[in-house]
């Protein structure tokens, strides 16, 4: 076995540093996991082409049916919103990729790989976090911005658009791509500490989508009082500039939700240092 | 060196592995014997912080695992089931485990060669044979060219010709000074590769012992004699220390005597002997007896013919 030895003296002289663990070095490696797999990729495309798309969709779709709107139908109308419309398709493809990002590597046994490596486990998180949110913001703020621009267009047809000088709408456009970003970074969470793709993303949808309907049918005078503070609600107040008197400001909600996932990932971190892998 | 103390792993109510102790030497190969369910797996899990001891502790050259700056250089682990994204190329799988050490591009090519890999390590690795998945697992487990390495179940999947490979590729990693640390449940694929045996068997240990004392204890005692005067020759042998049983009317297998004296013995008494064998019992059979009540699931048929075979004797 000559090629042993071969091997074993090329890495001492090939290696320009010593081999060791960095946090950095783990978030390049979180970078090449990330995009080294299709799915990951169609699934970024596909939240790129739901936020773009059906942001210019509903904008052509609004301004054609302007002259027919009622007043009634008018009322309220956010240009903004409207032109960012796709941000609430976009979620589900980001929350999925968020979830798989620890899922995937619990159901192929890649983990086990991964926290062989980093065996304080702690830094895997993190990077993968990071290196999640930072493409899911990039990516999804320019998708927002494309949207608004294209949906923009759209509304000028009927002069009912807005641009980003008005108050409020520059944060609502970024606000988007914030939202979707604290929903990949939920998923996240979830998937490290239910460890389960379908648990992870039927969990994620069930805070996010569902528990607003279930709150919606308690007594008013309770509901009133919970809906706002919900994850999905207080999230959402930032996307919209009209806004609507029982929602929350746009950055106080934004925070409200920002905290909810801040708690989500603490508990994955506990989870994952005290859990055999 | 790995040094395993009181190593007790509970799951529950189960206990996995109990209060084991052992030390694993460098230079090298050291087999890990148990039957399916014994612990082996999860003992080795629990030397690369996979999995966190309920008692006792692991060091590998005298450190616990997570404890090193750059683990992947200390051990190169290859663990029994795959540990690879199936949708991942095997190329790219290799790139992110180096990167997170800062290991160069280049040394993951190299280990792609060195594995056999290169024609399919731009596919996705869930394609994979078996085969090809444990060399990709070994090849992660070179990645580092670490001074330790464990590896559960090496050759489970492989032809003849990549178990071959292993063999000597374990051999040569010994041969280097390195510590090398395999599981196994099939005592003759130990007896070709390793030099020093742990035994296990429900989580305890059973024998550590070289690969060669083992052998020695296992051949057995029992020889094989043919003569037409059985029943004359047995009770000229048969003593407190000696058993002789019979199989067919002819022949009979004689417990605690050498050879050389049955022959004698019978020279000396004028009894013929058409056959005067020494039973070397194989490697499996020794290894059956060292841990039959360390067995975790009996399959019903054998035990069934256990039975039996006791009733005639």
């Amino acid at each position: 076995m000559t090629t042993i030895t071969a091997a074993a003296s090329a890495t001492s002289h090939s290696a320009p540093g010593r081999p060791r663990l960095t946090q950095a070095r783990i978030v390049r490696s979180e970078w090449t996991k990330l995009r080294s797999l299709r799915s990951t990729l169609f699934t970024l495309l596909a939240a790129v082409l739901f936020v773009v798309g059906l942001g210019i969709l509903i904008s052509w779709g609004r301004a054609s049916h302007w002259s027919q709107e009622s007043p009634g139908d008018r009322f309220g109308f956010d240009p903004t919103n409207t032109s960012l419309s796709g941000t609430y398709l976009a979620q589900l493809a980001i929350g999925v990729l968020g979830v798989l990002a620890f899922s995937g590597e619990y159901a192929t046994g890649m983990i086990r790989a991964t926290l062989g490596a980093v065996p304080k486990r702690l830094p895997v998180l993190w990077a993968k976090a990071g290196v999640f949110a930072v493409v899911t913001f990039v990516l999804m703020t320019i998708a927002a911005i494309v949207a608004f621009l294209g949906g923009q267009a759209m509304l000028s047809a009927k002069h009912i658009q807005t641009n980003l000088t008005h108050p409020g709408v520059l944060t609502a456009v970024i606000g988007a791509g914030l939202y979707l970003t604290v929903v990949g970074l939920l998923g996240v969470a979830l998937g490290a500490l239910l460890r389960s793709t379908a648990g992870g993303i039927a969990t994620l949808f069930g805070i996010l989508l569902v528990l607003p309907l279930i709150v919606h049918f308690l007594p008013s005078n309770w509901s009133r009082h919970i809906e706002r503070y919900l994850p999905s609600n207080a999230g959402q107040s930032i996307i919209n500039v009209v806004h609507d008197p029982s929602a929350m400001q746009p950055w106080t909600g934004f925070f409200l939700f920002l905290g909810y996932a801040v708690i989500a990932v603490a508990a994955a971190a506990l989870v994952l240092v005290r859990r055999d892998a | 060196m790995i040094e395993v103390r009181g190593l007790t792993k509970r799951y529950g109510e189960k206990i996995a592995v109990s209060d084991l102790s052992f030390t694993v030497q460098p230079g090298i190969v050291t087999g890990f014997l148990g039957p399916n369910g014994s612990g082996k797996s999860t003992t080795m899990r629990m030397i690369i912080g996979l999995d966190r001891p309920t008692a006792g502790s692991v060091t590998v050259d005298g450190r616990r695992y997570r404890d090193f700056a750059a683990p992947l250089t200390e051990v190169g682990a290859l663990l029994e089931a795959r540990a690879v994204h199936t949708g991942r190329s095997a190329f790219n799988h290799l790139l992110a485990l180096a990167q997170t050490h800062g290991i160069p591009r280049r040394r993951v090519d190299e280990v792609i060669d060195l594995v056999g890999l290169a024609e399919v390590a731009r596919k996705r690795a869930g394609g994979f044979s078996l085969g090809m998945g444990q060399r990709l697992g070994i090849a992660s487990a070179l990645l580092a060219d670490p001074s330790t390495f464990i590896l559960d179940e090496p050759v489970n999947g492989l032809d003849p010709e990549g178990i071959r490979w292993i063999r000597n590729l374990l051999k040569a990693l010994a041969a280097e000074g390195r510590t090398v640390f395999v599981s196994s449940h099939l005592m003759s694929e130990m007896a070709l590769t390793a030099e020093h045996l742990i035994v296990i068997g429900r989580g305890r240990l059973i024998a550590d012992t070289s690969v060669e004392e083992f052998v020695r204890r296992a051949s057995g005692t029992v020889v094989r004699v043919r003569t037409p005067q059985a029943s004359k020759l047995r009770d000229l042998l048969i003593s407190a220390d000696v058993t002789v049983t019979s199989v067919v009317s002819d022949t009979l297998e004689v417990t605690g005597l050498p050879s050389e004296r049955i022959g004698e013995a019978a020279a000396g008494a004028g009894v013929t002997l058409y056959e005067l064998t020494p039973q070397q019992a194989s490697l499996e059979e020794a290894f059956m007896d060292l841990t039959r009540d360390a067995v975790e699931f009996h399959g019903a048929a054998s035990a069934g013919a256990a039975a039996a075979l006791e009733g005639q004797v």
